[in-house]
């Protein structure tokens, strides 16, 4: 692949990104394997221990650190645009990683496995508040489907308008079929304003 | 990749140590926002590397292709932290090249061209 703009410098392809939230072991880093083209990556960012994002590493080695793994894989579109998908991190105190994976995303799945729902209901409300467009997935775990879509949207109090699929995070097709239904919700929701 | 378990012993300090090292107390004053997406990759016309150290050698390396600041850290197994310093080194030599927009969200043919990407798949 060559990338050469029209000054004949070399450029860089557009980046999009999805986000995978839910709550802990919902499934997220087995849906972004099932769907990167590459194994998911893993990279950490510098916390104090207060949960202060680290965003300079002036002074940083008188205090105590502690890092938070992001899990992330990556679809090649083109030669022009490539797409990353984004597990959030397990432990939901860190909302400023949350912020800085929400900006400019195409959307974001909430995977939900219905033995916890409660689980979930962060990531519920968090993309709500900010506005950002989000489906609900359904992890069917060992083909357990306990509830109707109808009755899962029901109990997690959603819109009508957001829509709610079953899933299987291992399955690549079905994970495939879970980021269409994103992307079609965002291209809804782009046309309805 | 080879000696990455090398680079990251420092047989004074310990493991972990190094990549702090590296660029103790330095601040970002002038280097653009890197955000996780934030594409980088090396120009073609890259200044001579003889004084660049071999963490940032293996980012040119790395960059041969364009790669996200995210990819970069996960590569090289140091703190995002740590790879934007590094790398904000790289786009003041102008060795590595940067897309400089902030994250926005994508347009209709954009989106459009993902779906038909992720139906490809
Ligand atoms: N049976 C079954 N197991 C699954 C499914 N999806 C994930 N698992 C398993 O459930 C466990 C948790 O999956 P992960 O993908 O690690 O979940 P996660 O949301 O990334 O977890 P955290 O990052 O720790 O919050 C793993 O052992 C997976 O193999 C599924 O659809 N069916
Ligand atoms: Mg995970």
């Amino acid at each position: 692949m060559v990338f050469v703009g029209s000054d004949g410098q070399l450029t860089v392809p557009t980046a999009v990104k999805i986000v995978i939230a839910g709550g802990f072991g919902t499934g997220k880093t087995t849906m972004v394997a099932s769907v990167s083209e590459i194994p998911p990556l893993r990279t950490e960012e510098l916390l104090t221990e207060a949960g202060v994002h680290v965003d300079d590493l002036a002074g940083i080695e008188g205090k105590d650190t502690t890092t938070v793994a992001l899990d992330f894989g990556r679809i090649t579109i083109n030669t022009k645009v490539v797409l990353y998908l984004f597990g959030t991190p397990g432990q939901n105190r860190f909302w400023f990683m949350w912020d800085e994976l929400a900006t400019g995303a195409i959307g974001a799945v909430v995977l939900v496995d219905t033995r916890r729902l409660d689980s979930s209901f962060p990531s519920i409300d968090f993309f709500e508040h900010r506005g950002i467009p989000f489906i609900v997935a359904v992890n069917c775990f060992d083909g357990s489907q306990m509830y109707t879509v109808d009755e899962v949207r029901h109990a997690l109090d959603l819109d009508e308008q957001i829509p709610v699929m079953l899933c299987d995070a291992r399955d690549r097709a079905s994970s495939k079929a879970v980021l269409v239904g994103l992307i079609q919700h965002s291209m809804n929701r782009l046309a309805a304003v | 990749m080879t000696g990455r378990d090398d680079w990251w012993y420092d047989e004074a300090a310990g493991p972990l140590v190094r990549p702090y090292a590296m660029v103790r107390g330095r601040t970002r004053p002038n280097a653009p926002d890197l955000h996780l997406v934030t594409q980088v990759r090396a120009s073609s016309f890259a200044s001579d590397q003889t004084s660049l150290t071999v963490e940032h050698r293996e980012i040119m390396a790395l960059c041969a292709r364009p790669l996200s600041v995210a990819e970069v850290a996960a590569y090289l197994d140091v703190p995002l932290v740590v790879v934007k310093v590094l790398l904000s080194d790289l786009i003041e030599r102008g060795d590595v090249l940067v897309q400089t927009s902030t994250p926005k969200i994508p347009d209709r043919d954009l989106l459009q061209a993902v779906l038909d990407g992720v139906r490809g798949i």
